[in-house]
């Protein structure tokens, strides 16, 4: 089934956050921000841009009534800073003005003096000086200080990854319109509707009820929404509050570069050691997170890390510790695989950089390594493994040898091009790590008319999940699809809810819409069974019509519902889900925390031009685990896409910061992210179907977030085609690998 | 339809908050995304063609006299069109948010007389960023586009006879001619008694991305339309061009194609599609960035451009310089406010002339140049009679590379000498490290460009040797 979007989407029908009607008399708002990354404010003087043509009122950390405060996790956070600026970029006031145009004019009159403060960007330097956002986490399983004695080889090595900008191409906003009794409407194109409704409570200091956040859909999200999507609705919030006018906010794009934070840039340590059989038999790993200026979601972040730092591999003896640094950079955030991808590039490189100094092929000590089903993880719990099915099927599906010995001889015969290859398994744990947060719920209101209305915690971003939530429903009533509508994500409707994030959205949402539904049904059923004189069980709902002991009866489907509601049974229902067996024991660092895994593997291709550093990805060929996928369509775009996130992240997306902290890589002429032609010729997506039961959705595991980690195979296949070109290449683990570091490491060492 | 709005307004701005046409969005307002693309149909001697444009760059001014098109001016009133079909069945869209932008670059490509194949379709949309669907759904709707349109032979009778866009369009030819008629010719010319010297505007996308915020109001001279600076002539051994040609008047002139076969390959590395369909030649001299793509290219032939004051005191006025005179240092231009360039020209390649131009830069498609290099060489045999040799990036404004070339006349190609002209070259540039790249990395870029001139324009030598 295609995306239920995609009529409107075609058309340019699809309503995004600016594409609201406005409200007469709405105002815009526009933020005046840091122009340093850190200093104390000594004066700011906002007269003259409040005296301008058409600006209203120009608002403060004093004009905060509750609690001038936006961190979620931890409240380190001001909305409006009040005495010191932490990063380049943090707002400091809000400008409210008639027009778009005068907002941002006035923006330019305000005049702030700040001290300056030192500023730190590198994560190494701020753990040094002690500023930790968290105190540091160790995850550890057997002994690795006596495991060292059994290693034949050990080796030792630093890793770095930078962030990633998220790029969705909607930018961040929001719009507010005030409601009787001082209540506000917030629209806001965010992930976490709740984590809005909530801080703006907090900030304004009303109760929760007060606020509604109505959220459609997205033009994009990739976790770049999930937190960071709070402070624009916040802000409205803010002038609503006080104005007593609808008030919107739509982000320029080097305001929402420049303001955001991206995916966490990590710099590592890594000491592994293996067996005269290549076994790994241990790894050690010491973290050090690039956590920006405030807590947001880091400690979280960083907690992936350390469930994903081995990978798809069996180690038995583990010490990996993080430490979430505080820098004078914006607060980094959520992005697509939360921190995990981090913690695997780092366990590659160590395996990389192993097969290097053996002369072997990393794929072999990979393939030794992986998973298998009861092993256990560093955090305790046991794989339910599909590592192994994924690389076999993918070794003998695309022919391993054969394209090794097609790459082997390709670049015994050319010079200008080489060519490179690199596999990677995946594995990512499919839940969200705080336990708490595993819970959804759905609202299903069958009308009169047989039509059905259908409200979850989900948020459309373009994964899908609305056309997922709309088969559920489907297929339970086993009604016409047009019979469905999926509604906006409301607080009003769906209270309490979690993000739309850890790829977990379709799962508990899904869930608890199908438990609803299955309620509604009982009682359609009941209702039936009356009628036909028969038991429940022998009533079946087929194509809209009604069949008791497997015969059709006069029945259809709204005859069944208008029968119910004539009784007066209840045509609605609130499902609540929540996954079991999910457990953590975070004294311990040991427990259950993800309902299950997703695996698989891929064999990147990639050839560069050696003359120009420029390089091209022949293919990507992937088997990966979809468990039994409930749509296609959506399946292998969320694949594709992700791969081609992932390949981004490691090869052309660099951000760049200066030594004061400003933002080098501003906007979309200096960030790039593949376009069309950057993007892999091939990219071949083979379906591991698995029957196996599980806790997904009708067992179609969750696929968000683990295809983006294919794209760490980039990297190495790049390293691997410099190496055949320049053998003695000294080429640092430090991701992403531009075409200029891959022009570097050709000619290693260049004497002009 | 007629507006009072100032005419530097860009028209996504009228688009979406005054007509209140919201299908056409807004992800950069800097041409790098390609979701505001719409199209615009003017007559050219009597055709009608179509273009796509980014909306966010285009002034309303250089829209006069044009059909401007939105995604609402291609839907059917019910259904899906073809394009629309395709990108719904292949699953080329996801949030949905760049979608708009990408039906709208393919409705370009249905109405362009380039032949309907694959690649042509894909560089339809080389101006689009999609952040979802990695593309190759995007792909797969294209080749079933191309598909579709296989019979084409005129494409505005194709496509409303095949209902892949709305039966209207047949009628705009006749309408635009009328409008044509009606309209004032003079009415984008100079506001009589205007005292403060004009913003001259080409296509704008050089100056709605730097002073997107000042030019809605400025005062400006439009000079994309003016026919006197438009036009790509041939006089004698020299080529003309208008300095209002866009980029993609060069692509489509068979003088140029002639004189560079190989100007489809180098253009394609410059911007996008929509961009290359607005950006002029001038504006790209006078942005006077150093790694200006077509000043580099230029630079190499030595083109010479003359320069009006304005308001234009006839013939007097006018004075010429060779092009890399104009660039005293960063941004400085030796050229008056008033002045506007009014004439380009070169001296057109001969038989024994070789020629090339290399870029790299981060993304290799819609992405500034890190590093670009041309090179121009008149051969006596297998000596070099004279030579030119520009490059970007690597100092604070386009560099023609005047030892460089100097050493080049008078050799004959070897080993040693691409050795020894890497070595002068490297003792002209002064690279900064930015965003595009640290200082090193470009120095040894510029090296491996020169070679890759040599082993371009002289296949005798070999790669092995020059790789090293
Ligand atoms: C997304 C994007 C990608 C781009 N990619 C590239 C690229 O790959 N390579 C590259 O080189 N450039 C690139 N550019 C920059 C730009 O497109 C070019 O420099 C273009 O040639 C500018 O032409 P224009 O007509 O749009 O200039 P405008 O913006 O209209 O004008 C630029 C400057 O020239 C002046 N000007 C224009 N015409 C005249 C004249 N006749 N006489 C005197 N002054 C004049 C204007 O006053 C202004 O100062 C890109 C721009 C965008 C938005
Ligand atoms: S808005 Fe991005 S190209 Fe116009
Ligand atoms: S579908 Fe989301 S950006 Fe293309």
């Amino acid at each position: 089934m295609k995306n239920i979007d995609s009529y409107t989407h075609v058309r340019g029908e699809s309503v995004y956050l600016d594409d609201i009607p406005v409200v007469n008399g709405t105002l815009y708002a526009a933020v005046f921000d840091s122009p340093v990354a850190h200093g104390k404010i000594k004066s700011l003087d906002i007269r003259e841009a409040a005296a301008m043509h058409g600006v209203v009122k120009i608002f403060t950390a004093k004009d905060v009534p509750g609690d001038n405060q936006i961190g979620g996790i931890i409240p380190d956070e001001e909305l409006l800073a009040s005495t010191h600026v932490h990063f380049c970029g943090m707002p400091i006031a809000l400008v409210v003005a008639e027009t778009d145009e005068a907002a941002r004019v006035a923006l330019k009159k305000i005049k702030v003096v700040i001290e300056s403060l030192p500023v730190i960007t590198d994560p190494r330097e701020a753990k040094e000086k002690g500023e930790l956002i968290i105190p540091s986490r160790t995850f550890q399983i057997g002994d690795t200080i006596n495991a060292w004695h059994q290693c034949e080889y050990v080796f030792e090595g630093r890793a770095d990854t930078n962030g990633q900008e998220h790029l969705y191409i909607e930018t961040q906003g929001a719009y507010s319109l005030p409601q009787e009794n001082s209540a506000i409407r917030i629209y806001s194109s965010t992930q976490g509707p709740t984590a809005v409704q909530r801080t703006t409570a907090r900030v304004l200091n009303i109760p929760m009820h007060q606020v509604e956040v109505d959220t459609t859909r997205l033009g994009g999200g990739f976790g770049g929404k999930e937190d960071q999507a709070t402070t624009w609705g916040v802000m409205c919030a803010l002038a609503t509050y006080h104005l007593k006018k609808p008030v919107k906010y739509s982000l320029q794009r080097m305001e929402d570069m420049r303001m955001t934070g991206k995916r966490h840039p990590y710099s590592s340590d890594f000491k592994i050691g293996l067996n005269k059989d290549l076994k790994i038999v241990a790894y050690e790993a010491t973290f050090y997170q690039n956590a920006g200026a405030a807590a947001d979601l880091s400690p979280a972040v960083m907690e992936r890390t350390l469930f994903h730092c081995t990978n798809s591999y069996f180690v038995p003896n583990v010490k990996a510790t993080a430490y979430s640094c505080r820098t004078n950079l914006p607060p980094n955030t959520a992005f697509r695989g939360f921190g995990g991808p981090q913690g695997m590039f780092v366990i590659e490189a160590a395996i990389a950089k192993a097969a290097d100094a053996l002369g072997i092929s990393a794929s072999v000590i990979q393939q030794k390594n992986l998973l298998q089903t009861g092993d256990e993880f560093p955090y305790g719990q046991k794989a339910e493994s599909e590592a192994n099915e994924c690389w076999d099927k993918a070794v003998e599906l695309y022919d391993l040898e054969k394209l090794q010995k097609e790459i082997s001889d390709f670049n015994h015969s050319n010079k200008q091009y080489k060519k490179g290859m690199a596999l990677m398994p995946i594995c990512f744990g499919i839940s969200f790590t705080k336990t708490m947060m595993n819970q959804a719920r759905a609202l299903v209101h069958v009308y009169t008319d047989g039509s059905v209305g259908v409200s979850t915690g989900a948020v459309e971003m373009g994964q899908g999940v609305n056309t997922k939530m709309l088969q559920v429903a489907t297929n339970i009533f086993s009604i016409d699809p047009a019979k469905v509508k999926i509604n906006s994500t409301n607080t009003y409707r769906i209270a309490n809810t979690s993000p739309s994030a850890a790829s977990a959205t379709a799962d508990l949402n899904g869930k608890a819409t199908e438990i609803a539904c299955k309620e509604i049904l009982k009682r359609l059923k009941k209702v039936a069974a009356e009628e036909f004189k028969t038991s429940e069980e022998n009533i079946d709902l087929k194509d809209e019509w009604v069949y008791a002991n497997g015969e059709k009866t006069m029945w259809e489907w709204k005859r069944l519902v208008f029968e119910t509601y004539f009784r007066r049974i209840s045509l609605s229902e609130h499902g609540h889900y929540t996954p079991p067996d999910i457990h953590y024991d975070l004294k311990k660092e040991k427990g259950h925390p993800f309902a299950y895994h997703v695996y698989g593997t891929v064999i990147i291709t990639v050839t560069i031009d050696c003359l120009r550093g420029i390089y091209e990805f022949d293919s990507v060929k992937v088997v990966h685990d979809f468990g039994n996928s409930m749509n296609t369509i959506i399946d292998i775009g969320q694949c594709e896409g992700g791969i081609v996130q992932g390949i981004g992240w490691m090869t052309m997306e660099e951000i760049v910061y200066d030594k004061e902290g400003k933002l080098l890589s501003n906007a979309l002429s200096t960030y790039k992210v593949p376009d069309i032609y950057s993007v892999p010729k091939e990219i071949d997506i083979h379906f591991l179907a698995t029957q196996k039961d599980n806790l997904a959705i009708f067992r179609s595991k969750a696929v968000g977030e683990p295809p983006l980690l294919y794209g760490i195979g980039a990297y190495f296949a790049l390293r691997n085609a410099v190496k055949a070109f320049n053998p003695s290449a000294d080429i640092p683990y430090d991701a992403p690998m531009t075409p200029e570091k891959v022009l570097m490491s050709l000619y290693h060492p260049f004497k002009k | 339809m007629a507006t009072d709005l100032p005419p530097g307004m860009v028209l996504l701005d009228f688009i979406r908050y005054q007509q209140h046409l919201v299908g056409t969005k807004i992800g950069c307002r800097e041409g790098d995304c390609g979701a505001c693309t719409i199209l615009t149909g003017e007559l050219n001697n009597d055709e009608l063609q179509y273009h796509t444009v980014t909306s966010c760059l285009m002034p309303i001014g250089n829209a006069a006299g044009k059909h401007i098109v939105t995604i609402e001016g291609i839907n059917h009133k019910e259904g899906l069109n073809p394009i629309q079909q395709a990108m719904a069945d292949a699953g080329a869209t996801q949030c949905g948010f760049c979608t708009p932008g990408f039906v709208m670059s393919l409705a370009g490509f249905c109405l362009d007389d380039k032949p309907a194949t694959k690649e042509n379709a894909i560089a339809s949309i080389d101006g689009n960023i999609c952040r979802c669907t990695g593309y190759k759904s995007i792909e797969k709707a294209a080749v079933d586009i191309v598909e579709k349109l296989k019979d084409k032979k005129e494409a505005i009778p194709f496509v409303t006879e095949q209902k892949i866009l709305p039966e209207y369009f047949s009628g705009i030819k006749e309408r635009l001619q009328r409008l044509r008629e009606s309209i004032n010719a003079d009415t984008l010319k100079d506001v009589a008694g205007i005292k403060e010297t004009p913003h001259f505007v080409g296509g704008g996308t050089d100056l709605y991305v730097q002073k997107h915020d000042e030019m809605k109001d400025a005062t400006i001279r439009f000079l994309l339309h003016q026919p006197e600076l438009n036009g790509i002539a041939k006089e004698d051994n020299k080529c003309i061009i208008g300095p209002s040609a866009t980029v993609s008047d060069l692509l489509h002139s068979a003088i140029i194609h002639e004189a560079f076969p190989d100007f489809h390959r180098y253009a394609k590395l410059v911007s996008s599609t929509p961009i290359r369909n607005m950006a002029t030649i001038a504006g790209n001299f006078i942005n006077a960035s150093p790694i200006g793509d077509f000043t580099i290219f230029f630079l190499a032939l030595d083109a010479q451009i003359s320069l009006t004051p304005n308001p234009s005191p006839g013939e007097r006025g006018k004075r010429t310089l060779p092009l890399r005179k104009l660039y005293k240092g960063y941004k400085q231009l030796d050229k008056t406010p008033e002045e506007h360039i009014d004439k380009i020209w070169f001296e057109l390649p001969g038989k024994n002339t070789l020629f090339h131009f290399e870029k790299v830069s981060k993304r290799t498609h819609l992405d500034i140049a890190s590093v670009n290099s041309a090179i121009h060489l008149k051969m006596n045999g297998d000596v070099i009679d004279d030579a030119g040799i520009s490059a970007g990036g690597v100092g604070p404004v386009p560099l023609y590379l005047q030892k460089t070339s100097e050493f080049l006349k008078g050799k004959k190609i070897s080993e040693e000498i691409i050795h020894e002209t890497i070595k002068t070259a490297q003792t002209e540039i002064s690279p900064i490290s930015d965003a595009r790249g640290s200082k090193e990395y470009k120095r040894l870029l510029l090296r491996q460009l020169i070679k890759a001139h040599f082993l371009k324009l002289f296949p005798g030598i070999l790669a092995e040797s020059v790789l090293g």
